[in-house]
């Protein structure tokens, strides 16, 4: 049994005991979070094996150059959190603060980014609705390509934004000093959510980008 | 069996989870998992009874053949919001977030779940999707059906989809808070000793219902924000149109909607071993396959959606793959149903409501579950697809089956929650009265539906009306019988019998605590040492 922790609930013997628990929420939250994007990558991998053209020509309508910058800067992203939840666990604070930061700054490279992409998309009458237009072949089917192309990266972004929040927390959190090598769930908690965030995006990459880009 | 009374101190002398603090902010912001079970137990009654106004007004419509009392609009309104109301907003909170909520902390030795927040979250995410979806009642409803199929509900209705749609979403993140918490709470807090194999059969149930929770409700969820953008922004996803398959929505909704079908009878079937045991005095026949048969249940009822879609152009093989599977659900099913009734055998079996409630619902649940064979029987589901005998099918499983499970538990653990003990006599008579209309009601939509009549019509043909009024006059009785428990119930808060704290002289943690139980549940994290169900030598210590 260990000594009465500050920041053990009422009803948890040890504070083993509640990381234990915490830890194993996140993954069965993470668990319902792939069910989530599953219905969308289902209802991708339907239609890109109907209409494997009209995505190819879709596909070659995205900024692939913006696409891979965002990549690494996610991937970058992934390493500070990596380091964050480390400073975290030798109880290095400063380390822990700048590495949150940095991480939030990353992330936020990779909204504006994004943010451009759309505008991009809307100038060229590409997002679908009444004013879409497509020079290709299968105007109706690429449109298809655009309707997933912008719920499955707009969820992505939506999953980004609440993990900048979360991250803003935790460094008021621990510019109080409130995470210690033997408290320090709730950094690891949040760098398994952005971790998942990140992969979700090493998917939605080569398959909404790069589709066909070989012949080309 | 004798009902031994309480002891003979007061129940208000002692301090317990109710009496602990009082106000309205104590309980619209308590984390105590057990006053969470009580807002969400008084919550689902409101929607039960709202869903079960909808079904009056339906049966009232079809006690004559013509189309006289609604306009066909109208009428589909009406059962679009009872099935959305039922289904969503009792059937599937209705056992796991009341006495769910209430046990499987105090049945594992814990003090609370492992999240009480994320619990208490639970509850007010389900009432803000409540109010979106009683929103679009009020502005006119919904007439899609609960099943909300495109094209129709993305194009061409002029119902609020949109804010139903919301609304459902919603609340689906309240479910997965709840098995989520389930989960955690099962794997890491239970009281030293008690082992997988020592726990009650109750939380095995509510542990594969979770499963479901979490792997299910994200799909229907992520399905819901397509058909909301497809509506409100021509984000494409099933349009026609655009080459989109309006076919993938059904596939999609019903990969979530059948499992969904589990999460309402599962916990049933874990509340009725737990009845079963006790009024028979014995240890559950077949501990071991009852436990682990809620599994495949769970895993099963992940593989058999196509059933739904045997006549939307779905290949015949497919077909063929998804009727062997459905067919194989009867399995772990049927061991449940045998090993109750062997625990019946030789038992000492004593007729209290509760028991009466689990006698209904093993025969009822039978008789659900075998058309449900028919049902996935591929040339014979093309018969009756879509007539009143599904409608029949489903009612006795969700209405027979769950229905029956959550009264009889909510019979039997209501001395634990109040401290009082209800009438026997008028809950004997009321479940009696619930059974026969429950039969009257539905029976005659077997025959119904064999013969032909298609679901969802406001009129019908002169030749079924017989068949029509028995089953609005059983309505009018399930009614009256749905309505004596909420009365006796209410009226032994303050006149019931004191309980003491094991009136039924059952097994298990939660039963040697004080009811009503104190905020923490245990004085001291109770020790466990034995099996469960041990009844034959506890007798002895009881009477």
């Amino acid at each position: 049994m260990s000594e009465t922790h500050s920041a053990l609930a009422h009803h948890f013997d040890t504070i083993e005991q509640q990381r234990e628990a915490a830890s194993l929420g996140m993954w069965i939250f993470l668990v319902t979070e792939i069910m989530f994007f599953g219905g969308m990558f289902t209802a991708y991998i339907v239609y890109r094996t109907a209409y494997p053209d009209a995505f190819a020509e879709g596909s070659h309508h995205l900024n692939i150059v913006l696409g891979g910058i965002n990549t690494s800067v996610l991937i970058g992203s992934s390493l500070t959190m990596a380091l964050a939840v480390h400073g975290s666990q030798v109880g290095h604070r400063k380390m822990l603060i700048g590495f949150l930061i940095l991480t939030i700054l990353l992330g936020t490279v990779f909204l504006v980014i994004k943010y451009f992409e759309y505008a991009d998309k809307f100038a060229h009458h590409l997002v679908p609705g009444h004013s879409f237009s497509f020079s290709g072949s299968r105007p109706q089917n690429a449109q298809l390509f655009f309707s997933l192309y912008f719920a499955m990266t707009g969820m992505h972004a939506l999953h980004m934004v609440i993990g900048l929040a979360i991250l803003t927390v935790l460094v008021v959190q621990a510019t109080r000093g409130r995470f210690t090598p033997e408290y320090h769930a709730p950094v690891e908690l949040t760098g398994l959510y952005w971790h998942f965030v990140d992969i979700i995006w090493i998917f939605l990459f080569p398959l909404l980008y790069l589709i066909d880009r070989y012949a080309h | 069996m004798s009902i031994p009374t309480g002891p003979a101190v007061p129940v208000e002398t002692r301090e317990h989870y109710l009496n602990v603090n009082y106000g309205v902010k104590s309980w619209l912001l308590t984390t105590d998992h057990k006053r969470i079970a009580l807002l969400y137990l008084a919550s689902i009654t409101l929607f039960f009874f709202v869903g079960g106004f909808f079904a009056v007004l339906i049966r009232l419509e079809l006690l004559t053949p013509p189309g006289d009392l609604f306009q066909a609009e109208t009428y589909n309104k009406l059962f679009t919001m009872h099935g959305v109301m039922m289904i969503f907003f009792f059937l599937i909170p209705s056992i796991p977030a009341v006495l769910g909520n209430f046990l499987v902390p105090m049945m594992i030795g814990a003090r609370d779940l492992a999240f009480p927040r994320l619990n208490l979250l639970s509850w007010y995410i389900y009432i803000v999707g409540g109010l979106f979806t009683f929103g679009a009642v009020v502005a006119g409803g919904v007439d899609t059906g609960w099943t909300f199929y495109t094209p129709y509900s993305s194009t061409y209705s002029n119902g609020n989809v949109i804010a139903a749609g919301i609304g459902i979403f919603i609340t689906g993140f309240s479910s997965i808070l709840t098995g989520l918490n389930f989960i955690v709470t099962i794997h890491t807090m239970r009281a030293p000793g008690l082992t997988w194999f020592r726990l009650p059969l109750f939380i095995w149930a509510h542990y594969a219902t979770s499963l479901i929770m979490i792997l299910g409700t994200p799909v229907v969820a992520i399905t819901l924000v397509l058909l909301v953008l497809e509506r409100g922004f021509h984000i494409g996803i099933f349009d026609p149109a655009l080459g989109g398959d309006p076919v993938l929505f059904q596939h999609l909704f019903w990969f979530y909607s059948h499992p969904a079908v589990y999460i309402m009878i599962l916990p049933g079937m874990g509340v009725i071993s737990e009845l079963i045991s006790c009024f028979s005095r014995k240890y559950v026949f077949g501990y071991h396959f009852v436990a682990f048969s809620s599994l495949p249940i769970a895993v099963i009822s992940f593989l058999v959606w196509g059933h739904h879609m045997f006549v939307s152009s779905q290949s015949v093989y497919a077909g063929m793959i998804f009727s062997i599977l459905s067919f194989l659900v009867a399995i772990p099913s049927a061991i449940k149903v045998f090993n109750w009734t062997a625990t019946l055998y030789k038992g000492s079996i004593s007729y209290q409501a509760p028991m009466l409630y689990a006698f209904g619902f093993i025969g009822l649940f039978t008789i659900g579950g075998l058309t449900g064979l028919f049902l996935a029987a591929l040339g014979l589901d093309i018969h009756v697809h879509d007539t009143y005998f599904v409608v029949a099918h489903f009612h006795y499983i969700m209405v027979g089956g769950a229905v029956m499970a959550y009264l009889g538990g909510i019979h039997f653990w209501w001395p634990k929650i109040t401290g009082r003990l209800y009438p026997e006599a008028w809950a004997r008579f009321s479940a009696l009265v619930i059974f026969i209309g429950f039969n009257l009601t539905f029976f005659p939509q077997f025959i119904l539906g064999y013969l032909g009549m298609p679901r969802r019509y406001h009129a019908y043909p002169d030749e079924f009306q017989v068949l029509n009024v028995m089953s609005s006059a059983g309505a009018s009785i399930l009614g009256v019988g749905y309505l004596i428990p909420m009365i006796y119930l209410i009226w032994s808060l303050r006149y019931g019998a004191v309980a003491g704290a094991n009136p039924w002289g059952a097994t298990g943690l939660e039963w040697q605590t004080p009811s009503p139980p104190p905020t923490e549940n245990f004085k001291e994290t109770p020790i466990v040492t034995e099996e469960p169900y041990h009844y034959s030598i506890r007798e002895i210590k009881v009477v």
